[in-house]
């Protein structure tokens, strides 16, 4: 389909987002939470888990997610596919700006299958990375999970 | 890393989730659709129970390789399907996945492609489950 949304406003990534996000997911990793940790690897302040990306491009796929235009029945989605390609990881400081793109969608079976890439770039435009989500929204043809 | 090879496999490790770790994910995360903490609307929706996030459990897988690559910016690309819910029960002791990984292939410019496995009662969660990384 290829049909792009407005870049988000910038998403400025926090320290202390990014510490408690690690903590939320269980992970010491001193990357994540020691700031002469991650300078030590090369990093110019605390790097992001790599899922982190997701939150920030959750707010870009929700607006397509919720185009009127695709029609999809949003009370039976379920997340089927995640994938990330990364640049670099996001690094505390950081301002990103997400923007969507439907990549696909097709009714398979009662579902409608919605594919939507968001690319996660710096305001000056470095790509930073891009995370491809599929969902799919069960139809009442299919009950299996 | 310069002895990695097709067949190195990575350590093992088997995450436990809670209630609790819902609920602290659902705020870090901004993911609070009910289904993840509140039983009554999960079972409404046909779920046996509250399931832990997608967005959980595959953020658990990748710590197999993240802390087997030390840098967790040596994570090139990551992808996985989920293939079935996990259940979390309203108690203390909660619920268990297990993951581990593989190298699977040896790529150029020092990459490696790693496939992971993550089960919980046995049974697959994540399918179709890989990364790229750069060996460190």
């Amino acid at each position: 389909m290829g049909r792009s949304y407005p870049p988000t406003a910038p998403y400025v990534v926090g320290r202390e987002k990014v510490r408690e996000f690690a903590t939320a997911i269980g992970d010491g990793n001193p990357a994540y939470h020691d700031v002469a940790a991650a300078r030590s690897l090369g990093y110019s302040d605390v790097i992001a888990p790599p899922t982190f990306a997701f939150v920030i491009a959750y707010a870009g796929s929700s607006q397509a997610a919720m185009d009127p235009e695709l029609g999809l029945d949003y009370s039976r989605v379920v997340h089927g596919e995640q994938r990330f390609a990364y640049s670099r990881p996001i690094v505390a400081g950081d301002a990103i700006v997400a923007t969507a793109t439907i990549e696909a969608i097709r009714a398979v079976a009662g579902n409608d299958i919605l594919t939507t890439r968001v690319d996660l770039a710096t305001e000056s435009g470095e790509h930073v990375a891009t995370t491809t989500t599929v969902i799919v929204a069960r139809g009442t043809a299919e009950e299996a999970s | 890393m310069s002895d990695v090879a097709v067949g190195t496999t990575l350590p093992p490790q088997s995450f436990r989730i809670t209630r609790f770790d819902l609920v602290r994910y659902a705020g870090a995360s901004g993911d609070f659709n009910p289904i993840h903490w509140n039983e009554r609307f999960a079972t409404s929706v046909g779920l046996p129970d509250v399931i832990a996030h997608g967005m959980f459990t595959m953020a658990e897988a990748a710590r197999v390789v993240t802390d087997w690559l030390g840098d967790p910016g040596c994570l090139e690309q990551y992808a996985v399907r989920f293939t079935r819910p996990v259940p979390v029960p309203d108690d203390d002791a909660g619920t268990t996945i297990e993951v581990s990984g593989e190298v699977t292939e040896l790529l150029d410019d020092g990459r490696a492609k790693v496939m992971l496995t993550a089960t919980h009662d046995g049974q697959k969660v994540l399918g179709n489950a890989w990364a790229i990384v750069r060996l460190p």
